[in-house]
């Protein structure tokens, strides 16, 4: 077997025909950091002393989480009957909200390994993306992870495998990434199999930036597969989406620390730094050229990034306004998706609506302020964006429930999506039964192998962006898996559900539902809020309602008791220290009207823990 | 009564000085002395003052040598006193508490209240009140303590019912009650009963069985308290396992009213949230002490002072406070030295708890403001607000502690 390469291609001088670019697709947890570790391991680019587990995944929230968000790419030395080849292995996110960051990654390489969990088969997710790899011509190479667990059914998924994409079971690689079986095999094969890179080295400059990474000391950091001619330090740059151009400071390659290099050519697979401040100036998916020999034509396939989900985000402590504000403009260097603007809520006062790709950026997002700038947020229920004609043929487009028009709607859009599932074919009626209750239209359903099935679905965004991932997880026993893509929009019978506190509206309660709904949420929020506001001095009633028409009421009865019966010498200060905490405890409510609400009702209330409720009874 | 956690505060001097602040306006302060007697035959389950059974106190700390340690407490009191500067004053009040003081013989209760009245003097009309447990008396000893200058006993009587008594493992027969109250009266002694409301498992009809027992006895005073689950007591523990019912304030108001209107009908009249008497000479004047900031001397482990504005309290374990004294050091454990803005807090606190009420004077400009809402709330009673004076009414008493945070609000 092939030994770590003795002498390493050098950046700027390899001969593309020794240079392999690949990625690796896979579903979360089915085992792709540790596998890409040891590769980095075996190939001595990482010395066994430096390694931590899941290495090139940074972000502390992406290695608890065990997912990546932003790919890299690492150049690994190789060595094949006496031959040493350069390695470009190009990290992907995993996750469907990250669909187009995941198509520029494939955009970069010739290949593909179609890593699978010998354990539990192929997800929806890793199907999605298996086939934008197919569509880019990418050479597959089929592997299933982790045949060192017990429950592992490799024959078994190897078939389903092999059936897919054409091919032997036989030629399914099985590999652990945790004991490192088969991985020396799997770089073998990447040599053999997957094409080299071609392109013109004549050829003014074309690189593609696939990714775009906000570093705290160094800027942006660009990275790019180069196609044609090539890129050289102090070189003026050019953006050809925007025709920026800046000067190239450094050009390099990852192994997986950044190496200056003399710079990239084609085939190759690195980074540049310019000195932007922010990733909107380099954004993925755009052409690199340069000043002195421009391209004339872009290599195609940019696209903004669009949005999809929005939800307010409020600091708990108004005070740290000004932190979130800075944050999120921190942030926004680093993720070109991100997208806000000031908001203010009756009930929860100054904050940004944000829009995002998905509910998992959302999350990770949320997360991350939380994290890195000691924040305690409060986000909104997520919505999506409704296109709302009036019958003056005014159109707005509404992302937040408080400014849906209340006067006359000739017409309200909602953005839709086709949705696959993947599951064992036991849980097709518990699927079935979700994806109807969510307002779904079925559009076929096919059997993978004898017990797996795929079934397609045409739902509304807003039907999937709460809860269904945990409803479909629960229904289906974990063993479902869910892929989306927009599908355009259609016209629905929508309604804004108020919630009203002795009277007053809570602008964060409000919610845009199908009219067949309303009184589902009405009942359901009410509800939620009687168990979460403590009781006031006064009956405080809580209704929903859809204008002026009440469809849901509850009541939180008046407090009879607040008094504590003893008071004596030896109690006095303690009573008096708790009175100072009762204080305290009073600047974290929010007023409404006469209502004291604390802020952790507001939390409650508007987060999905009713699904998780759901899957516990 | 010293409850069993003490607060965090900054370390007490060994010699128990005061600060020269804690001298001023002395003179229009009364004094009073508290006596902890950290002794129980049993634990109750709800209990969590600092009391010691035989079994957990172990050696170091006999009940027979205790009165001695407060002895010596009382004489480092005296000097504290006089050194820091205060007028002399007698005592107007003295309360035993605890722990049961009656567990220890009454020639010791007896030696200890000689021995308070030879430091500072008795006033004439003092108060001087013992708490006790029914089946823990005897006529004879309840002669000694009046002889020895106690004007009051107060019987830890709970409930009149087997089964809510079983639930707080009080171990008095309920006919004990009477029979106590009986040679109290004899002695001479003025008599309070304590009962407590919202016991799991007390329906209403209880309660009242309660009450009108308790009033048969003809009480002089009536103190009810609704019970508080305490962190850290068995019951606390049997609730969280699910053993017991918790206890549900709705019930406790239900209670409260009850009570009120028994106990009004009866012809005893509120004068702080838990406390009923019979006439105003009957009002429990130690306690009012502590309502209306006033200073007391409080001895033994766990107990809690204050002059003017200085609050301590002593080390918990019997064993370490006897050892204190013995080393001439001050049993002191921490104390805390009040700002202004703590003492105006203090005494909104306590003074609305009265019904003789807090002059709305007393209040900051926005405590004041609030006045209005209580009113419109029906929290105060509006004719004494009017005339200059901040009283809870009955639905306000019920929700004091939010009446006080409306009158606090800065």
């Amino acid at each position: 077997m092939s030994p770590m390469a003795r002498t390493a291609p050098v950046p700027a001088a390899t001969d593309p025909a020794i240079i392999r670019n690949f990625c690796i697709i896979a579903h979360i947890d089915h085992g792709k950091s540790t596998l890409a570790d040891r590769m980095l391991q075996l190939t001595g680019a990482v010395e066994q002393r430096d390694m931590k587990a899941q290495y090139l995944d940074r972000m502390d929230i992406e290695r608890e989480r065990g997912i990546t968000i932003k790919s890299q790419a690492v150049r690994l030395p190789w060595e094949l009957d006496g031959t040493s080849y350069a390695l470009n292995m190009i990290d992907t996110p995993g996750h469907v909200d990250f669909t187009y960051e995941v198509s520029r990654s494939l955009a970069a390489c010739e290949g593909a390994i179609l890593l699978v969990d010998a354990a539990q088969g192929i997800e929806a997710q890793t199907l999605a993306n298996l086939y934008l790899a197919m569509e880019n011509n990418l050479t597959i190479i089929p592997v299933l992870n982790k045949i060192d667990l017990p429950a592992a059914q490799p024959e078994k998924y190897a078939a389903e495998l092999a059936g897919l994409i054409g091919g032997d079971p036989e030629d399914v690689l099985q590999v652990s990434g945790k004991t490192g079986v088969g991985v020396e095999a799997l770089l073998d094969k990447i040599v053999r199999d997957l094409p080299p890179p071609t392109g013109d080295p004549d050829a003014p400059a074309r690189a593609m930036i696939f990714d775009s990474v906000y570093d705290t000391y160094r800027g942006v950091v660009t990275y790019v597969r180069v196609v044609d001619g090539n890129l050289r330090p102090r070189e003026r740059i050019q953006m050809m989406s925007t025709r920026a151009s800046h000067e190239l400071l450094e050009i390099g390659v990852s192994s997986p620390e950044p190496k200056p290099s003399k710079g990239l050519g084609v085939g190759e697979v690195g980074y540049l730094i310019t000195g932007v401040k922010d990733v909107r100036q380099s954004k993925v998916g755009d052409t690199v050229t340069t000043l002195a020999k421009p391209a004339a034509e872009s290599l195609g396939g940019y696209e903004d990034p669009k949005p999809m989900v929005f939800s307010g985000l409020y600091p708990l402590d108004g005070t740290d306004y000004p932190v979130l504000r800075d944050a999120l403009a921190k942030f926004t260097l680093n993720d070109a998706a991100l997208v806000y603007e000031p908001e203010t809520s009756a009930a929860l006062g100054f904050g940004f609506r944000v829009g995002f790709l998905g509910l998992l950026h959302l999350e990770i997002t949320r997360e991350r302020l939380e994290r890195e700038y000691n924040l305690d947020l409060i986000s909104t229920a997520p919505n999506v964006e409704y296109q709302v004609t009036l019958e003056d043929r005014t159109v707005l487009l509404v992302t937040n429930p408080s400014e849906y028009p209340s006067g006359k709607i000739a017409e309200v859009r909602e953005p839709m999506v086709s949705a696959t599932i993947l599951a064992p074919s036991e849980f097709v009626g518990a699927i079935m039964e979700l994806c109807q209750q969510r307002r779904g239209v079925l559009g076929g359903m096919d059997y993978l192998s004898e017990d797996r099935v795929e079934i397609r679905y045409r739902l509304p965004l807003a039907e999937i962006v709460f809860d269904f991932f945990d409803l479909l997880k629960s229904r289906t026993r974990g063993y479902g898996s869910l892929d989306w893509k927009a599908d355009g929009d259609q016209v629905s019978d929508l309604v804004k559900v108020d919630i009203l506190l002795q009277g007053d509206q809570v602008d964060a309660f409000s919610a845009i539902t199908h009219r067949d709904k309303a009184y589902a949420y009405g009942v359901m929020m009410t509800g939620k809020l009687r168990e979460l506001i403590p009781r006031q001095q006064f009956e405080v009633p809580i209704q929903a309602a859809i204008g002026a028409r009440i469809i849901a009421r509850e009541s939180i009865r008046a407090i009879r008791k607040d008094v504590l019966a003893k008071c004596y010498g030896g109690d006095i200060t303690r009573k008096r220290k708790l009175l100072e905490k009762q204080k305290e405890g009073k600047k974290r409510m929010k007023m409404v009207g006469r209502v004291e609400v604390p802020q952790e009702a507001f939390i409650a209330a508007l987060s999905s823990d009713e699904a998780k409720d759901k899957a516990r009874k | 009564m010293a409850p069993s956690t003490l607060p965090l505060g900054l370390p007490a001097p060994e010699d128990g000085s005061v600060p020269p602040a804690a001298v001023e306006g002395a003179g229009t302060r009364s004094f009073g002395l508290y006596v902890h007697i950290p002794f129980c035959a049993v634990r109750c389950g709800y209990c969590d003052f600092n009391t010691y059974t035989a079994t957990e106190l172990g050696g170091g700390a006999s009940q027979d040598a205790y009165a001695g340690s407060v002895l010596a407490e009382l004489d480092l009191g005296a000097r504290v006193l006089t050194s820091s500067g205060f007028p002399d004053r007698e005592l107007s009040t003295v309360f035993f508490g605890g722990g049961t003081p009656t567990l220890l013989p009454a020639s010791d209760l007896a030696t200890i209240l000689r021995a308070s009245t030879a430091l500072w003097g008795l006033a004439p009309d003092a108060e001087v009140t013992t708490e006790a447990n029914p089946d823990s008396v005897t006529p004879e000893s309840l002669r000694i303590l009046r002889e020895a200058g106690f004007t009051r006993v107060s019987f830890g009587m709970q409930s009149a019912v087997p089964h809510v008594l079983a639930v707080l493992d009080r171990t008095h027969a309920p006919e004990r009650v009477p029979q106590a109250v009986a040679w109290a009266r004899e002695a001479g002694l003025k008599v309070s009963l304590d009962l407590i409301y919202g016991t799991p498992g007390e329906s209403l009809e209880d309660w009242r069985t309660s009450l009108s027992t308790a009033l048969s006895y003809e009480p002089d005073h009536i103190s009810a308290y609704a019970l508080i689950i305490e962190e850290g007591t068995r019951l606390a523990s049997r609730i969280r396992r699910g053993q017991v019912a918790p206890i549900d304030d709705d019930d406790h108001a239900d209670k409260y009213l009850l009570a009120d209107e028994m106990l009004a009908q009866a012809g005893f009249q509120w004068y702080e949230v838990s406390n009923w008497a019979r006439t105003p000479l009957d009002e429990c004047r130690h306690n009012l002490a502590y309502w209306r900031g006033d200073d007391w001397w409080g001895a033994g482990p766990g107990a809690h002072s204050h002059l003017g504005g200085t609050r301590w309290w002593n080390v918990k374990h019997p064993r370490a406070y006897a050892q204190a004294l013995d080393a001439g050091r001050s049993p002191a454990a921490g104390r805390e030295i009040l700002s202004a803005g703590d003492r105006s807090v203090e005494e909104v606190m306590l003074r609305a708890r009265l019904s003789e009420g807090l002059p709305t004077d007393r209040l900051t400009p926005a405590g004041r403001r609030a006045i209005a809402g209580l009113i419109a709330d029906e929290l105060i009673q509006p004719a004494a607000a009017f005339a200059g004076t901040v009283v809870l009414s009955f639905r306000g008493r019920l929700l004091a502690d939010a009446v006080v945070r409306r009158l606090l609000p800065d």
